[in-house]
């Protein structure tokens, strides 16, 4: 660079968390080869995972990951937004709740007294909600963990003020892109891909296992018709409402599919619970 | 179709002689294929589904390997009559080698103060395919003509196409879902290959009927052992294809379908099977003619962009995206576009079918849709009866 050149000032990046467990922002430390390019690119001004050293705000770009689930994440988030240009919301948790969504379907409290303790301690929301339901978020990256390479595009997008090229789709026609052999329909196995959004390049079906749905629902997903036709081919009630109830498990399309189980279990125990015996 | 290889003038063969060559015979063409420098391919057995692979020797095609097809389920099953070709076609089509699902077009990057275009490397061996079925030929007829023959040339498409050897196997085993009969695809097949291979298995032997069907062909056909076909041979061919025929027990009334669905836009079993489909796109990717594409580029931090080619499906909401929303946004409005596209609009747009019959969009829909069921439906509650014209069938 020679002397008389201005240099021009790097976009800042911020990364947040939430309710999380850190793997999504780690992605970013994943990218190994890319970070120092991009580091050249942005000018990293807040990321604990990385560095101490942090630089107060506004942010040009903000990456959130974790869902709400504290009064105090509540007003935290629109502080976050407030001082971001951009928000991209990175991961399941951030994206659909994620799987500490559970206890939005349980009665407050239940999920907390049989993990810790001394649940008294704690002071969190009955509920897990994602950003998008507090704060206007500007792009979503799904999965658990987020693919590195959807976060490096969704970064090269905004330097260069395009559309990221991130798929919608289901997982199953990154099945068929990379010629894995279906294993639902010629194995019968249980598989999500048909109503999960694709971006991890189906990668579990390409080691023998169904996709157990962690980039969420594709945007039409029918997942309805695709647990009727796992229960047709044998999997249980139960083992379907597990499937849709993990990271992704209060995602609208997912949630009811989880949910149902809870509902028919509830419905066949008053069915088969003769009078003399006690409510559980 | 021209070629790169240079085949020697043929040697007593002509496109009339017809041929019988055994299981060794077999393995001398494939070998033969190879010294002129073809890249074989041909339907293999991997992960429990026969689909297009490399073939080094015969040794390599699924020797005894049979299927069972049926609406979302598919198995294979092992006998030891020694059958090569005793299959239906799997969820792998040909199309994947002509028009792969993901496809870098070019890249640039700034080199000092220009803009400089790359082309990725496009050169290949030849290709040579031993067991296509006549369904995937016809596939390709379909493609050659959406791809080719058009306003835009695909050159990506023509460079791996035009120089391609082709030997088909007649199918003596169509699967349940199979209806190529009725549109007009198989089981035989009398043109577009360069050898044609029709397998016989009975009290005469194990071997294989060879029909020549190009001049290289003919030039392939020479330097293996073979002997002249006799009227037994041809008999059995005939017999076999005349079987293969009535064991198909689903169809699609090919001269009617294209009006059917175009005075059907509005039906309420587009709403029925909306309820079952799960816009999942698996029918597109299976189906050997879907072409849909989309183009993306991407950029990195130095400026390079890279322009790329996927393969896209009408049951994706992107897929019909304009300013401000998809066109598509119903399930029932995406089933419906797949289905009169392959059957109505396909006349219209390329005045033919945009099916053959294959069945891999009933096998390897998850939930087992069945496009010959749909259209049994519809026909049963023919909603009107106005004739559209420029389609086969209006009068
Ligand atoms: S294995 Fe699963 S993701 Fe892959 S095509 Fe089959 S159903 Fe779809
Ligand atoms: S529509 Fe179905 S049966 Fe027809 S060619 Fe395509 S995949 Fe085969
Ligand atoms: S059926 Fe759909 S994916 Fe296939 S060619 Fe037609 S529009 Fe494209
Ligand atoms: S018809 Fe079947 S394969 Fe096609 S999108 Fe619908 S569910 Fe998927």
């Amino acid at each position: 660079m020679s002397d008389a050149t201005v240099p021009i000032p790097r976009p800042t990046l911020a990364v947040w968390k939430f309710a999380s467990c850190d793997g999504c922002q780690l992605s970013l430390l994943d990218c190994e080869d890319e970070l120092l390019t991009l580091a050249k690119a942005v000018r990293i001004a807040h990321f604990t995972e990385m560095t101490r050293a942090s630089t107060l705000g506004p942010y040009d770009i903000s990456l959130v990951e974790g869902s709400i689930t504290t009064a105090e994440d509540v007003e935290r988030i629109k502080v976050v937004r407030a001082n971001s240009r951009f928000l991209v919301t990175i991961g399941a948790c951030a994206a659909t709740g994620g799987v500490q969504a559970l206890r939005n379907f349980a009665p407050p409290g239940e999920f907390a007294g049989m993990v810790y303790a001394h649940p008294e301690y704690l002071d969190s929301l009955d509920t897990s909600t994602p950003i998008s339901a507090h704060v206007r978020v500007d792009y979503e990256l799904h999965g658990c963990p987020i693919d590195r390479e959807q976060l490096l595009e969704v970064l090269l997008a905004f330097l260069a003020g395009r559309r990221p090229v991130i798929a919608s789709y289901s997982v199953c026609q990154e099945c068929k892109a990379r010629g894995t052999v279906c294993l639902l329909v010629s194995r019968a196995v249980p598989c999500l891909g048909p109503v999960t959004r694709a971006g991890c390049g189906a990668l579990c079906p390409s080691i023998d296992r169904g996709c157990f749905g962690c980039f969420g629902p594709s945007d039409s997903a029918n997942c309805d018709a695709l647990a009727t036709r796992l229960k047709g081919l044998g999997t249980s009630e139960s083992s379907v409402a597990r499937l849709f109830g993990t990271f992704n498990t209060a995602a609208p399309g997912f949630a009811e599919q989880a949910q149902a189980v809870r509902v028919n279990v509830a419905i066949a125990d008053t069915r088969h619970r003769t009078p003399e015996e006690p409510r559980p | 179709m021209s070629t790169a290889i240079n085949h020697s003038s043929s040697i007593g063969l002509d496109l009339q002689t017809i041929v019988v060559l055994t299981v060794e015979g077999l393995d001398e063409f494939v070998a033969r294929l190879r010294a002129l420098g073809y890249e074989v391919m041909g339907p293999t057995l991997r992960d429990g589904a026969i689909v297009p692979g490399p073939v080094n020797s015969s040794k390599d095609l699924p020797r005894g390997v049979h299927d069972l097809q049926s609406p979302g389920s598919y198995r294979v099953m092992r006998e030891d009559d020694g059958e090569i070709f005793g299959w239906a076609v799997g969820p792998g089509s040909w199309k994947n080698e002509y028009f792969p699902p993901s496809q870098v077009m070019w890249r640039s990057e700034i080199v000092g103060d220009t803009l400089v275009f790359r082309q990725p490397d496009r050169s290949h061996a030849l290709l040579a395919i031993v067991g296509a079925r006549p369904c995937d030929v016809a596939a390709l007829r379909i493609l050659d003509h959406v791809l080719e023959e058009g306003v835009h040339r695909d050159s990506r498409y023509s460079e791996r196409r035009d120089s391609n050897f082709i030997a088909v196997v007649e199918c003596a085993s169509p699967a349940d879902t199979c209806f190529c009969a009725s549109m007009k695809s198989g089981p035989g097949i009398d043109e577009d290959f360069d050898v044609a291979l029709t397998e016989l298995n009975d009290e005469l032997g194990h071997r294989f009927i060879a029909r020549i069907g190009s001049p290289r062909g003919a030039d392939v056909l020479s330097s293996v052992s073979t002997r002249p076909a006799n009227e037994l041979d041809l008999e059995a061919r005939a017999l076999l294809l005349e079987t293969a025929s009535r064991a198909m027990s689903r169809s699609l009334p090919f001269d009617e379908v294209a009006n059917l669905l175009a005075r059907n836009v509005e039906h309420p079993r587009w709403l029925d099977v909306a309820e079952r489909c799960l816009s999942c796109g698996n029918c597109t990717s299976v189906c050997p003619t879907c072409f849909c594409s989309d183009v993306h580029d991407t950029t990195d931090t130095s400026g390079a962009i890279e322009r790329r080619r996927t393969w896209s499906s009408c049951f994706d909401l992107e897929h019909s995206y304009l300013h401000g929303g998809s066109v598509h946004e119903s399930s029932s409005s995406r089933y419906r576009q797949w289905m009169t596209h392959k059957l109505s609009t396909w006349w219209d747009q390329f005045d033919s079918t945009g099916c053959v019959g294959c069945g891999r969009c009933i096998v390897w829909c998850p939930v087992g849709i069945d496009i010959t069921e749909e259209v049994a439906a519809i026909a049963a509650h023919d909603q009107a009866r106005v004739a559209v014209p420029s389609r086969p069938g209006a009068s």
